[in-house]
């Protein structure tokens, strides 16, 4: 049954919450400045939230079941830090308060730099990119501006491997470089010949995911750092799968020069249908006078008795702010506790556990889908959703079936340098029956594919609707709701 | 804690891989480098890390305590109980960004009726399903129009009186662009920029014009002039506006503009020391593709019923890879979530509540102030919403640090991005500021003189 | 996958009849068909504007991918096909007749000496289908 939306649920002269009435003289309007009317819903408080929760059904969630999402990291999320985040002494507070009365968040935010820099191995970070799309734009202004410092204006191009995130091209043209890409090898490395031949003064750095979106870890990295550098170019790290390295490797120790972390991935914040996020930003210390103003530091030392006071800084250089304020503060918290609940050997827990849930489900799933790079992964792996002998069954057939069976789909249709891609990532916070289950799960949809390829086909079948029209949606846009009073839709 | 694994079931799955130890799946590390050891603070149990925290919460000052007249960009507002029940629900929470669109239905709608809210709140076609905030949304109007004249028209024009870190923002956002200008337009020397002011800048070169309603000093003007102006010079004009004050002000659309940004937090949204908050952007129908950023659109599923997808995603980053216009990934789902649950709660009449205590009570509060002996209020004789300047006898630093030894955040210190502005504070009134509240601001503003 | 004769084609696949000085430029059956439903078609420069060899000149898209057009002959904008803003689909249904894209007066004719001829074409395409 679909739920009407909340325009069609709407009953004039309903409201949902009352207001009390004014207790100051009341002030005249500026008449030709008021709005005529405003085309709000009308609900009682029990509509409201009988409509989101029933919406709330419709959608998969880390808290339903397993969510495989490949590069995405769906781990499970703690809800202590739903708690810690609400605190009144947080969120009550307002970004533009004297520094002397948020102490407590700038400690927070302090201690958090620190922690970062440590896991990460770099010099200096900034709290304030909103998302890892913005922790790479800010990571990738910072290479212009390291080279501009430098008068060295010619270095124009940015060189990426083809099996990067469709980010990172996109966020080198935002900084007006060009796009280079680099093979991988058949091992899925960077092809050193084709980089080496790439390098040269016109070099600005690299983007390297690594691991890799094949899940596997460049197995001549130190190699790779030291082509670019050698060509006075920067090496950054995209740290979408850091959840494969804590405690393991720090890329600040292998030379990587710029390194965004996702919190909303690798340290469990929760991903809220599609944000907030919250992309960190490490630099090595020749790059940290160019990061977002403001960070927070450390103003006026403190004694035994007394703790140090905390202040707001503006880096020499700074790039200049990417967003107001400070960062996702909210989720900030959330990952501070994560990582102090872990301390260093629980964070190295994760990346163990989740290498090993993805080895363990990969030496499963490989017995009925191709795997085309077969090697040890990190914490995740690419098979082929696909069959030389069924034409007619796609990834995304696997894909929609997967949800018949309750599960989320992996990522699929990426890397693009994989064939119908599945791209499978479990985490570490998976148990090993639930990966026994799910391996079964996709072997009996390899088997049904053979068998009764028309199940795959029309899936899902169970879900809350079936295949949508997406060529329907893109031509007839219909981008708002309609209200039931108007005589059309308003677009 | 986190990870469910026993001893038995660890050996049991090396074994099923092959491996002796964990540390046998790591051998592709560099030998040198790997298993460093992390100087961090060992671990803790879920207690007392919640008590850790409770302890840096407490080190705050919040406005939970205390009676705050500080806004400039964010706002105290009430939040209804109902909108942290719905975004608490792990359903909401624990999803991802809706790629899946079969099992995503839930988040899906949800997007499509804050696109409809905020269309309408705005008085624009279209919007789109969010951004970071209301500072990345206004840097987005800046490339959206460097992109509509395909980088012939590449003079951004900013009042001055839009927030100095919108403006900031922008201009971090566009330094990546070959040749483009910002110009930041002033008034006689002062930050007091009023639509007139702009006018005489624009030009053929000129891409957008940017003005902020109610601007960041509080004052409102009709925009329709401005707007006339610009679309005669064949510009774009985006507005900044703040979501509460259009429950009862004229939308930027009707007065003309061609984008509509702002800041939803006032929304339902906590202050939670600036983040997460949640951008809004609305624009016209003609630039839906020209817009950076998800947007859901409804369509039907093979048997017809109705449903809810990402579209347009042809422009977006995972497809046209370098050539996309923006790297955006997603929105800000569970806070563009607490807008619309706000949204839908208030309704037509709550949220015209809100946004007339809002405008009674700075009233009110402006009015006393005024009678204190040594401050003024300056709007220049123009109207006002919610938030209003102060000049003061005293440094705003000293006089706010007085008012907080009587439990009150007074308001912003303007002289930190406005130098010429010393002992100039925007003072902002909410619905959460009772009568008694305003008055003990002005008990405490009236014994600095006598101190 | 249709191939007219009497056409000239480029690599990156777009048409071209010349009648004259005038060329009408479109997209082929091959690059319709790899790119599935088409759902919004943009030709960028207007009448009488310069236009050079290789410039992008239009974006089409679907719903999975979008495509650049580039031009495959030099000159002036004589006409643009605005009626595929409202039927983008038309250049699934007829690529090589009513979802013609521009038609340009050409400056330097001897740029379509370097397109392939169908059979040329038609060879380019199936090698790229393996």
């Amino acid at each position: 049954m679909p739920e009407p939306t909340i325009y069609e649920l709407s009953s004039d002269g309903r409201t949902g919450v009352l207001f009390p009435e004014p207790d100051v003289p009341l002030a005249e309007f500026p008449r030709d400045l008021l709005r005529e009317d405003l085309p709000f819903p009308e609900l009682a408080e029990v509509d409201v939230i009988r409509h989101f929760t029933k919406l709330s059904t419709f959608n998969y969630s880390i808290d339903k079941g397993l969510y495989p999402l490949g590069s995405c990291t769906m781990k499970y999320n703690p809800k202590i830090n739903e708690l810690t985040a609400r605190l009144p002494g947080f969120a009550g507070t307002h970004p533009l308060q004297p520094s002397v009365t948020v102490q407590g968040n700038l400690a927070l935010m302090f201690n958090l730099q620190e922690f970062l820099k440590e896991i990460s191995g770099f010099d200096a970070v900034t709290l304030q990119p909103a998302a890892g799309a913005q922790g790479e734009f800010t990571g990738v202004s910072i290479i212009r501006a390291y080279h501009h410092s430098r008068n060295d204006t010619k270095r124009t191009r940015i060189i990426i491997p083809d099996s990067a995130h469709g980010t990172n091209p996109a966020t080198s043209s935002m900084n007006d470089f060009e796009t280079v890409g680099v093979k991988s090898d058949a091992r899925g490395n960077v092809d050193l010949d084709d980089l080496r031949s790439l390098c040269d003064e016109t070099t600005a750095g690299l983007m390297l995911t690594n691991p890799n979106t094949l899940g596997l870890f460049d197995e001549h990295v130190l190699e790779v750092v030291k082509i670019v550098h050698e060509a006075g170019g920067l090496v950054y790290g995209d740290g979408a799968n850091l959840n494969a390295l804590l405690g393991i490797v720090r890329p600040g120790d292998l030379g990587f020069d710029i390194m965004h972390f996702n919190l909303h991935k690798t340290f469990s914040t929760p991903h809220g249908g599609g944000g907030p996020g919250s992309g960190p930003v490490g630099v090595t210390q020749a790059l940290a006078d160019f990061l977002p103003s403001p960070i927070v530091a450390i103003v006026e030392e403190g004694t035994e008795e007394e703790a140090p006071l905390y202040g707001l800084v503006k880096p020499a250089r700074s790039i200049g702010r990417v967003k107001s304020f400070y960062g996702q503060f909210g989720m900030l918290v959330r990952a501070f506790t994560y990582i102090r609940m872990h301390g260093p050997d629980g964070l190295r827990k994760v990346s163990e556990y989740a290498v090993l849930n993805a080895n363990y489900l990969m030496k499963e799933v490989k017995k009925s889908y191709r795997l085309p790079y077969d090697r040890t992964c990190m914490h995740e792996f690419v098979v082929e959703g696909v069959w030389p002998e069924l034409p007619d069954i796609h990834a995304l057939d696997v894909a929609k079936r997967l949800m018949d069976y309750d599960y989320h789909p992996p990522t699929n249709y990426f890397p693009l340098i994989v064939h119908e891609a599945l791209m499978i990532e479990p985490t570490e916070t998976e148990s090993m029956q639930t990966l026994d289950q799910f391996a079964e799960t996709l072997a009996r949809i390899a088997e049904e594919a053979h068998t009764r390829p028309e199940l795959l086909h029309g899936a899902p079948h169970n879900a809350p609707v079936g295949r949508l029209d997406e060529v329907k949606a893109a031509k007839d846009l219909v981008l708002c709701c309609w209200i039931p009073e108007s005589e059309d839709k308003l677009l | 804690m986190f990870t469910p694994h026993t001893q038995i079931e660890t050996e049991e799955m090396l074994k099923k891989i092959g491996v002796k130890s964990l540390s046998d799946l790591f051998t592709d590390i560099p030998k040198q480098f790997r298993f460093p050891k992390l100087d961090l603070p060992a671990g803790i149990t879920e207690m007392e890390a919640n008590a850790e925290l409770h302890e840096y919460a407490a080190a705050n000052e919040s406005t939970d305590e205390l009676i705050s007249f500080l806004g400039a960009g964010a706002y105290h507002h009430y939040i209804p109980a109902a909108v942290d029940a719905i975004i608490s629900r792990g359903e909401f929470a624990t999803a991802y960004t809706p790629y899946q669109p079969e099992v995503s239905q839930g988040t899906l709608q949800a997007i499509f009726e804050f696109q409809s809210l905020i269309a309408n709140l705005t008085g624009m076609e279209v919007s789109n399903a969010s951004h970071y905030d209301g500072a990345t949304a206004t840097a987005e109007a800046g490339v959206m129009a460097y992109h509509h004249y395909r980088g012939k028209r590449l003079k951004m024009l900013l009042s001055e009186s839009v927030h100095p870190q919108y403006r900031e923002t922008l201009c971090t956002y566009l330094c990546g662009y070959e040749n483009v200008e910002t110009k930041t337009v002033s008034h006689e020397g002062q930050p007091f920029t009023t639509p007139e002011d702009m006018i005489p800048y624009i030009g053929a070169d000129t891409a957008l014009v940017v003005v902020q309603y109610p601007d960041f000093f509080g004052r409102v003007f009709d925009l329709s002039a401005l707007a006339a102006k610009t679309h005669e010079q064949g510009a774009l004009l985006a507005v900044v506006a703040n979501p509460t004050a259009l429950g009862i002000l004229k939308t930027p659309g009707e007065m003309g503009a061609d984008i509509v940004v702002g800041e939803g937090q006032p929304l339902g949204i906590p202050l939670s020391y600036g983040g997460p908050y949640l951008g809004f952007f609305a624009t016209k129908k003609e630039f839906v593709r020209k817009i950076a950023g998800r947007l859901v659109g409804e369509t039907v599923d093979a048997e017809g019923r109705r449903g809810y997808v990402l579209t347009l995603t042809a422009r977006e980053q995972h497809i046209r890879r370098e050539k996309a216009s923006s790297n955006i990934c997603t929105n800000q789902g569970l806070m563009a979530l607490a807008a619309t649950v706000y949204m839908s709660l208030v309704g037509k009449t709550g949220l015209r509540q809100v946004s007339g205590l809002c405008f009674h009570k700075a009233h009110y509060a402006a009015e006393q102030i005024k009678k204190i002996k040594g401050f003024t209020v300056e709007t220049g004789g123009h109207p006002f919403f919610h938030e209003f300047v102060v000049k003061c006898p005293i440094p705003v630093e000293e006089l706010n640090s007085m008012l907080l030894d009587q439990g009150i955040i007074g308001g912003y210190d303007l002289s930190i991005d406005y130098p010429m502005l010393k002992n100039h504070m925007l003072v902002a009134v909410t619905e959460m500021n009772s009568r008694q509240n305003i008055d003990d601001l002005v008990d405490a503003l009236s014994e600095v003189q006598n101190a | 996958m249709k191939i007219l004769e009497n056409l000239k084609y480029a690599k990156t696949d777009e048409w071209v009849s010349a009648d004259g000085k005038i060329a009408t430029i479109g997209v082929s059956d091959y690059a319709q068909e790899q790119l599935s439903d088409i759902v919004f078609v943009e030709v960028t420069p207007s009448v009488g504007e310069t236009v050079k060899k290789d410039a992008v000149f239009a974006t089409l898209e679907s719903v999975k991918a979008a495509a650049d057009v580039v031009l495959p002959v030099s000159g002036k904008v004589v006409a643009v096909n605005e009626d595929l803003s409202n039927t983008p689909e038309m250049v699934n249904a007829d690529a090589y007749g009513k979802a013609w894209l521009i038609k340009v007066e050409m400056s330097n004719p001897a740029e379509l000496d370097s397109l392939l001829d169908a059979k040329a074409y038609e060879k380019f395409c199936e090698e790229r289908s393996h």
